[in-house]
């Protein structure tokens, strides 16, 4: 353990045949992600206040908190009974209330609340308030939006600049896929989408840009090493060749989530869970979705040499 | 895989350094001109309020139309040209303004004309005078006109804002502004920002006019031209007949403070004019003995006393059914000022210190575990070599730290996720490297050329990949907002601070092993 390396995750000189499995990796993906896309339509997302707007405040009582004397107390200033649930413990409640008409009225809602429960109920303590006007939270919507969008395109052009269009193309439809089926992920377990979300998914896309670079990499330099290899051999050899690594990393970012996950509390955890469903994704599309794609892109048109001009489709690279 | 003893050196070197610059975050500062920067605690941590406030915009142009209107009437006034309509059009941005007599539309282009100023940018005219023949006049604002005096009314609303908190006491507020019309409060430690919200919440704009004490207010009638009815204050309050034209403005004001009335024993709100406002008050009072005069604050009547002898000193009391707290208040929001333009809460984030403290011990326990996690997946499958990663993973920390400390960013809990990903990250570029000497070493080459290969061929991997990554959240600091910035802060520091120690310090340690130990196989 202090000199020598204990454990191998997989054997040196792996020789799977990754590229027999293309269609059902491509399929398998293509049936996920439209799910998730009807996931996303119906049940939809849960979407937090961050995007719908609204109230959210977390209460802590003295001991067990009394739901009825809350509802009671809250029902006068006209809050239905659903808006108060349970959070985490006991003794924690969360109350929530919808947008209000008009930006002045969020503001007044939660000081009534406030002073609602601070009168009826003893030793009450309001430990977290959230409201989010209506004009902010499409806005803030509308700059998560953006930002992912704007990360596909600087990962496209990075990706671009630094390979060739096939790998970029390739890369940026595998992380729409894996971004898709994160989206499915969220709408089936119900996790709460907010800004935190946002976040996870970025770096999702972020980790599993990552990953598919490093087979790419190795596919780069693989295809200036043999000239003549087909390019399904190449990109399986290249697969195999970074197979260690690519579960090694995978292995200690869930190692680095995981705890998050267990221990992170309420609002990180959530955000832990979908970091953990989007490693798994992000390295196994790397393998299944990425470089198929980038086999059915490059079979007849990527360049065999270094000299950067395109190998004409009757030329060497043809050969088998 | 040689080091000249200069660049060894510079390696330990900022690796000391980071650890010197993030010793304040664990020691007291020694003596105040030290410089002793530290990594801030995000509200979510630490508790507080977090305020979203937009500026009405629109107020700010139906005030300036107004004036304009105002500006317009009397302009006319004198050259005994007369209209029909005079209406601020706050849609269009215009005063319409419909004469009588169109044949007297030169005329009144030509006493309009003064009303245009040229103190914009460029000099530019501020608005655009239009006639037709039928003698209808459009004055309409420039928009860059407009649009600087929104931003001179954001900016003046900030110097506002802060004042007014200032008088509160709370420790270390922040006002900044965002985008065009917002800014942004952070209060730490606040768990009820209700007070704070109220102050925030009223204009404070404070005038001083005469009571018209012919109209009638309570008949249910019209006012008449140049007179409004105002709410009075009190609770059963009725309205009041008040002239439109102000007399003094609060903004004469130099203090005030609040106290009691010797007499009655009652809460007051005293007050000092400056030497215009006082000169003018002195005036009125002098010319309206025995009359009203009304003190009118966000156009509500606070009170209207009769006047019994001239005010000449400069300073004055305001009585109106005040309690302590709302007469502190009074003299709190008149001593810094009247804002431009209404203010509305548009987002609130509110979090106890009870609930910033749990979130800091998840997060603390989450970094540990996850922590040993990693050493421990890297010694058992890298054994040697994952144990460099390991000290490599370590000063990567103390790096992060430093660099954050001397950027006082603020550490936030999605930021503290961020911390934890990016030590899985940061091991990969150890593992590319690990892995590719062991290739090396298997095609055969001896142990020096092995390291020389792997490093060498896995460096251009690590650029590649973690540039992507960067990119990436680097959009999201851009877009992101609240603690997501946090979360982008952490994870760019992070990459940067994994590339110098995967290539620099691993390369160095490593090579130092092998020299003095030569051996003629890897551990890999």
């Amino acid at each position: 353990m202090f000199i020598k390396p204990r454990m191998r995750l997989a054997p040196d000189n792996t020789t799977f045949k990754f590229m027999n499995g293309r269609i059902a990796g491509l399929v398998v993906s293509a049936l996920l992600s439209t799910a998730s896309i009807i996931l996303f339509f119906t049940p939809g997302l849960n979407l937090g206040i961050d995007f719908s707007g609204g109230i959210v405040m977390e209460v802590r009582t003295d001991g067990p908190a009394d739901f009825q004397k809350i509802r009671g107390a809250l029902a006068e200033e006209h809050i239905p009974d659903q808006g108060v649930q349970r959070f985490g413990d006991d003794s924690t409640v969360l109350i929530r209330l919808p947008t209000q008409p008009t930006e002045a009225g969020t503001e007044i809602a939660v000081s009534r609340v406030r002073s609602a429960l601070e009168s009826s109920i003893h030793g009450v303590k309001i430990v977290r308030v959230d409201a989010v006007g209506a004009s902010v939270s499409s806005e803030l919507f509308r700059n998560g939006l953006l930002a992912l969008l704007i990360s596909l395109l600087m990962i496209l052009a990075y990706i671009w600049f630094r390979f060739e269009w096939q790998f970029a193309v390739g890369a940026v439809v595998t992380l729409v896929l894996d971004v898709t089926k994160a989206i499915g992920f969220l709408a089936l377990t119900r996790i709460e989408f907010d800004l935190v979300m946002v976040a996870a998914i970025l770096t999702i896309l972020g980790y599993s840009t990552n990953d598919k670079v490093v087979v790419y990499d190795r596919v780069r330099e693989n295809l200036r090493k043999y000239k003549v290899m087909p390019l399904r051999d190449l990109i399986d050899l290249s697969i195999n060749e970074t197979l260690n690594r690519t579960l090694g990393t995978s292995m200690t970012v869930f190692l680095a989530s995981l705890p998050l996950a267990l221990f992170g509390g309420a609002s990180i955890s959530g955000f832990a869970m979908v970091m953990l469903f989007g490693i798994v994704v992000g390295t196994s599309s790397s393998i299944f979705i990425a470089a198929p794609i980038l086999l059915f892109l490059g079979e007849k048109r990527l360049r065999r040499d270094t000299v950067a001009v395109e190998v004409p489709e009757s030329g060497a690279a043809r050969q088998p | 895989m040689y080091f000249s003893r200069l660049k060894a050196a510079a390696i330990l070197g900022v690796c000391l350094l980071g650890l010197l610059v993030s010793l304040p975050n664990v020691l007291p500062a020694p003596a105040s001109w030290v410089p002793w920067r530290t990594v801030h605690l995000g509200l979510d941590l630490k508790g507080g309020s977090y305020l979203l406030m937009e500026v009405d915009m629109t107020a700010v142009v139906k005030e300036r139309l107004d004036s304009l209107v105002d500006g317009v009437r009397q302009a006319l006034r004198p050259g005994g040209i007369f209209y029909q309509t005079l209406e601020a059009q706050l849609e269009q941005n215009r005063v319409l303004l419909r004469l009588r007599d169109p044949t007297k539309t030169d005329a009144a282009r030509t006493v309009l004309a003064p009303l245009v100023q040229r103190d914009g940018p460029n000099n530019a005219a501020d608005m655009d005078i239009a006639a037709t023949a039928d003698g209808t006049i459009t004055l309409t604002l420039s928009p860059v006109a407009l649009n600087a005096r929104a931003s001179a009314a954001v900016q003046q609303s900030i110097e506002i804002v802060r004042r007014r908190i200032d008088e509160t006491g709370v420790v270390d507020p922040q006002i900044t502004r965002q985008g065009a019309n917002r800014i942004v409060v952070q209060l730490p430690g606040i768990e009820d920002p209700n007070r704070i919200k109220e102050l925030l919440g009223k204009t404070a704009h404070m005038t001083f006019r005469l009571v018209d004490e012919t109209a009638n207010a309570n008949a249910g009638s019209t006012a008449p031209p140049g007179v409004e009815f105002l709410q009075m204050q009190e609770e059963r309050g009725g309205k009041i007949a008040v002239r439109k034209r102000v007399d003094v403005d609060g903004g004469d004001l130099t203090d005030a403070r609040a106290g009691t009335n010797g007499q009655t024993g009652e809460w007051v709100v005293n007050f000092k004019f400056n030497s215009n406002g006082a000169r003018r008050f002195a005036d009125i009072t002098r010319a309206n003995v025995n009359h009203r005069f009304a003190i009118i604050l966000d156009d509500k009547v606070i009170s209207a006393p009769n006047i019994r002898e001239p005010i000449t000193g400069g300073s004055g009391q305001i009585s109106g059914g005040f309690t302590a707290n709302s007469a502190n208040d009074l003299a709190v929001l008149l001593r810094a000022g009247a804002l431009p333009a209404p203010l509305t809460v548009v987002e609130e984030r509110t979090i106890g210190p009870e609930l910033g403290a749990d979130s800091i011990r998840a997060g603390a326990i989450s970094l540990l575990a996850g922590f040993l996690l990693v050493i421990a997946f890297m010694a058992f499958f890298y054994g040697l070599f994952g144990w460099f990663a390991n000290l490599c993973l370590i000063v990567n920390l103390v790096l992060m730290l430093a660099l954050m400390s001397m950027l006082e960013a603020t550490l936030t809990l999605p930021g503290m996720a961020g911390i934890l990903l990016t030590l899985g990250m940061a091991v990969d570029a150890n593992i590319l490297i690990n892995e590719r000497i062991r290739e090396e070493q298997r095609r055969g080459r001896p142990p020096l050329a092995a390291l020389e290969h792997g490093f060498q061929r896995a460096y251009a991997t690590i650029f590649d990949s973690n540039a992507a990554t960067f990119l990436s959240h680097v959009m999201l600091f851009v877009f992101g907002s609240g603690p997501v910035k946090g979360f982008a802060v952490t994870i760019t520091i992070g990459i940067a601070t994994s590339m110098f120690t995967a290539w620099m310090l691993t390369r160095l340690l490593v090579s130092q092993w092998y020299v003095s130990v030569r051996p003629r196989l890897l551990p890999v």
